[in-house]
């Protein structure tokens, strides 16, 4: 695609990188087509559409791949745009159709994910070890039991988990994200948190067992 | 409001003790519930456990590189895309012509027997179908995907 010199692809980054607008401006523009305010657009939130993908599918190659054709299906549906309304917003719905299309697709295929990296890891702040290594390892593995069990849910809750708990977002911005009231948010919460606090208990009866 | 009504919205509540989003006057609710229900305040507890793990975890982060070529992966797929319609639009309307002008020339050939202009029409007529019930299922398909309700 791109020659030695600079190609469209590079000379569309560059004037997207140099593009310091408001994103109203920048929808309207890249409602017209306009490639370096589109680019513009992936910069500011592509890390955001990655996690979200992330999130709902568990592998890095897969979130990657359908974050980026969901910036390529938003600019082909780009007429639909309302620069009212935030782009992220608009984005995401694209973002999540497209993860809970492929789960299916997985689920039918029956791929599974044992190959791929953990999505989560611990935080570096994360420290119930006391310096002890038993105590280390059992929470280690308690770690992975829930990520695992995660990956388990279904996809509303598990959306709503890594909205609140990964992405951070609060209540009202989970439900505007989502087009649902802060309600439902909490009651999906509640379904996915129950799901999760049964694998916990599992581990604990488990040792208490051993 | 009946029991399974103020169950769920209990439930409500833990959530939002649990995220720091209890609103005025809703923290006395939950209190007052939890010091009269020992499950619901063993059911908090369990929750808080959850919320304690799941706080220790985070995202694991991609390469540094990926964050500098995803435009360059973004624009190629547009490319692509362009391509791809071009390419099936060429193909469609020379392919039609081309299996237009064979038919012609096949159906004016007298020499030709008549039980092979029939089974060529059959041929064709048989694609024709298939392809019909093909486009028609995904067409139904799409109608029942559970997930149609998702996008705006």
């Amino acid at each position: 695609m791109e020659g030695r010199g600079v190609g469209p692809r590079q000379r569309a980054r560059d004037q997207g990188a140099a593009v310091e607008a408001d994103e109203q401006s920048l929808v309207e523009r890249a409602r017209g087509g306009d490639l370096a305010a589109f680019a513009a657009l992936v910069e500011r939130y592509k890390q955001r559409a990655y996690y979200a993908a992330l999130g709902l599918v568990g592998t890095h190659d897969d979130a990657l791949e359908l974050s980026q054709e969901a910036f390529a299906r938003a600019f082909r549906a780009r007429r639909g745009l309302d620069p009212g309304r935030p782009f992220y917003a608009w984005l995401y719905q694209i973002v999540r159709r497209l993860c809970f299309n492929f789960n299916r697709d997985r689920a039918l295929h029956r791929r599974k994910l044992e190959e791929a990296q953990p999505w989560l890891v611990a935080q570096r702040r994360a420290s119930y070890a006391d310096g002890d290594p038993a105590r280390t390892l059992e929470r280690e593995r308690l770690r992975e039991r829930v990520r695992r069990a995660i990956e388990q849910l279904p996809d509303f809750e598990r959306e709503a988990l890594v909205l609140r708990e990964f992405e951070g977002l609060r209540y009202r911005e989970i439900a505007d994200l989502l087009g649902i009231p802060i309600g439902t948010v909490m009651s999906r919460l509640y379904a996915a948190r129950r799901r999760l606090a049964r694998v916990i208990e599992e581990q604990g009866g488990r040792k208490e067992t051993s | 409001m009946n029991s399974s009504e103020e169950r769920e919205r209990l439930r409500r509540l833990m959530m939002a003790a649990l995220d720091g989003e209890l609103e005025d006057g809703e923290r006395a609710q939950l209190e007052e519930a939890l010091e009269r229900d020992p499950d619901l305040r063993a059911e908090l507890e369990r929750m808080r456990e959850v919320r304690q793990v799941t706080r220790e975890m985070t995202w694991r982060e991609p390469p540094p590189e990926v964050w500098q070529e995803y435009w360059g992966s973004v624009y190629a797929r547009l490319e692509r895309a362009t391509g791809w319609v071009l390419v099936s639009l060429g193909t469609l309307v020379l392919a039609g012509w081309g299996l237009w002008r064979l038919l012609r020339e096949i159906w004016s050939e007298a020499a030709l027997p008549m039980w092979v202009k029939l089974a060529l029409f059959s041929l064709l007529l048989g694609l024709v179908v298939l392809l019909v019930s093909v486009v028609r299922e995904k067409w139904v398909l799409g109608r029942r995907d559970p997930y149609r309700g998702v996008e705006r």
